[in-house]
């Protein structure tokens, strides 16, 4: 039922994919600086630094590059990292669980204190949780999510040392034997329910970070959907006809809220992706954020090409999720037109 | 709800009555206010900054190591970062520029924005279908992210920042515009002024482009905010203005070297843009409510 929709979605990925890698092939044409001279160091030879470019096809016109680009997409190769010395699809497949990890549990916060709080906000429209609600998600937005973890990072970690300063673990245990690459998983695989709870304890700050801006969105749009529906006939008639209230609340009117916050909730997850880049250079977490940012720092062009690449691919798998969902919530999507 | 695309004519009698309740509904309310006073010292700093700060020389270039990392004080009421300058005088210097960016970055959005938006509404079509699927593409990254990639191919400075984050934001109103386009364009009186003779492009400009004004101006007011923070995000991430310009995510940046100790040189430039960012906010969600009619419940 859902497949000409479905398959059609699907067929843009690639386009669109392509679309962004061209847009970043074409800025690099104007990288002012010598990647090659910098990656090879101060200590380098004009010989050297040669090398170095002929090995990282930087002495190719720059459609030869993006077609080597393509090409190695294709295959699964990404290239190397000048600096790291080791192919990106590597490196970003170390540095990945990382980030899902603290996007998951960002995530989760977010529509846990997001959800309710918007329905509530809804529901005492005008009196003084709507007003509290309001302000905090007003104040939510508004700020820098990377001086907001600094200031979390003074307050909680360093003053009232209640919670880690940073890092994915101590470095002095050892960590968890890896089948997910999420710490909370592979702990709880092992039965370990210290390392869960000290995985949890490190992913918690930085996590409430991502989640700030989201918290406040979702609040906003669920507070909106709901106010919304609450308008509605079908509502009005359930109440009329003498629906206790909570059946009137959890059946009708949260399944048809549901569909703005959904949408909602992808395009969260898409600005904490963004988010991570700031979150996990404040927070020293061993994610791709972190990676991108050292690669951005030193001009290694490669990885910050797959970077993004890699980012647009998880933003259409947040799209076509929020797709899918929203055949679940609303019926009327499923039925073939 | 009303279809996103959904247009609202605005008949000329009555639109100075709206405004003045509009104003007045504004600014009700201490929050209102508050943002109001924030944006005024905002104003007034980046307007009169090298008058008023104690130390104005401390953003061109002077350091006194001899004061370095000084907590507040009297003589530095938000104390001196690692090269013994004057925060306080930086921060006030700092609003200039956190202003024009804002300011710049939203006008080559909106420009770019309403120039693809208003032809691909007008022309539909391929044109159209062209112009909202390269939208589509851009849209899809995450802002920062794209912003990041053009700004590091670009090279760190200032003005390129500005553009890199303009470049980013001309898709929402892309859209904006040539949803109101679109459903205009096939209005009786559109096709009246073309029967009657009028070259599309002044019917474009004189007739459909005003009823599109308030939607856009809502837009941009929410995005001001939007603006200064992605600039300050790419300020700490380094790739922004350079030393010794004092932009305050740049300055967040640098105090990290000497975070948690010296907690001063993050707090407040980071304290700055908070603040300036929630007035912005405050003001574009009262402006919102009070232009946009479809909002207006709450």
């Amino acid at each position: 039922m859902l497949s000409p929709y479905l398959g059609r979605r699907l067929a843009l990925i690639p386009l669109t994919l392509l679309g962004v890698s061209a847009i970043v092939f074409v800025l690099a044409r104007v990288i002012p600086g010598d990647p090659a001279q910098l990656a090879a160091g101060e200590q380098a030879t004009p010989e050297m630094v040669e090398q170095f470019r002929r090995e990282y096809r930087l002495d190719r016109p720059i459609w030869v590059q993006y077609g080597a680009f393509l090409a190695g997409l294709v295959r699964g190769d990404l290239g190397k990292s000048m600096f790291t010395g080791r192919p990106v699809r590597d490196d970003l497949e170390a540095y990945l669980p990382a980030t899902l990890e603290l996007t998951a549990v960002g995530i989760t916060i977010a529509m846990v204190v997001g959800v309710p709080g918007g329905v509530m906000s809804a529901l005492y429209r005008n009196r003084w949780p709507d007003q509290l609600t309001r302000g905090v998600a007003l104040t939510g937005v508004s700020f820098p999510v990377f001086w907001l973890a600094m200031m979390l990072q003074l307050l909680l970690a360093v003053s009232l040392d209640v919670l880690p300063i940073g890092g994915r673990f101590p470095a002095s245990l050892k960590g968890p034997h890896m089948v997910t690459g999420f710490y909370t998983i592979d702990f709880a695989l092992m039965g370990d329910g210290e390392g869960v709870l000290i995985a949890l304890r490190h992913l918690l700050l930085p996590a409430m970070c991502l989640a700030v801006g989201a918290v406040a969105s979702i609040t906003r749009i669920t507070r909106t959907s709901v106010l919304d529906v609450l308008g509605r006939d079908y509502v009005r008639t359930g109440r009329a006809m003498g629906f206790p209230e909570p059946i009137v609340i959890g059946k009708y009117v949260l399944k048809n809220a549901f569909i703005g916050t959904l949408t909602m909730i992808g395009v969260a997850l898409t600005y904490m992706l963004a988010g991570s880049v700031l979150v996990e250079s404040v927070f020293d977490w061993p994610g791709i954020g972190l990676y991108a940012f050292k690669s951005i720092i030193q001009l290694d062009f490669q990885p910050i090409a797959a970077f993004t690449v890699l980012v647009g691919v998880m933003v259409a798998l947040v799209n076509l999720g929020v797709d899918i969902l929203y055949g679940v919530f609303d019926p009327r999507i499923r039925r073939p037109r | 709800m009303s279809a996103p695309g959904a247009v609202t004519l605005v008949a000329p009698e009555l639109g100075s009555r709206r405004r003045s309740r509009a104003w007045r509904r504004l600014v009700r309310g201490p929050l209102a206010i508050l943002s109001l006073l924030v944006l005024a010292a905002l104003l007034v700093a980046a307007a009169a900054g090298p008058l008023l700060a104690p130390h104005p020389e401390d953003s061109e270039g002077a350091i006194h190591p001899d004061v370095r990392l000084q907590p507040p004080s009297w003589a530095h009421p938000f104390g001196t970062d690692e090269l013994g300058r004057d925060v306080l005088s930086r921060v006030l210097m700092g609003a200039r520029i956190s202003l024009t960016v804002g300011v710049i970055v939203l006008v080559i959005g909106v420009t770019l924005g309403t120039v693809l938006g208003a032809v691909a509404g007008f022309a539909g079509g391929r044109t159209g279908e062209a112009i909202m699927r390269f939208t589509d593409i851009v849209i899809t990254i995450p802002e920062l992210i794209l912003a990041l990639a053009i700004t590091a191919a670009l090279g760190r400075s200032l003005p390129n920042t500005m553009l890199a984050i303009g470049l980013v934001r001309w898709p929402i109103y892309c859209r904006l515009v040539q949803a109101q386009v679109a459903g205009l364009t096939h209005e009786p009186f559109v096709e009246a002024a073309i029967a009657a003779g009028a070259r599309p492009g002044r019917v474009l400009f004189r007739q459909i482009l005003p009823n599109c004004v308030s939607p856009v101006i809502v837009r941009a007011s929410l995005d001001m905010g939007l603006a200064i923070l992605t600039a300050a995000a790419l300020g700490f991430l380094g790739l922004g203005a350079q030393e010794p310009t004092p932009e305050w995510g740049a300055m967040v940046s640098n105090a990290r070297k000497t975070f948690p100790a010296a907690w001063w040189s993050a707090t407040f430039p980071g304290l700055a843009i908070f603040a300036t960012v929630f007035a912005f906010n405050v003001l574009g969600d009262g402006l919102r409510d009070a232009l946009d009619p479809r909002t207006r419940d709450a």
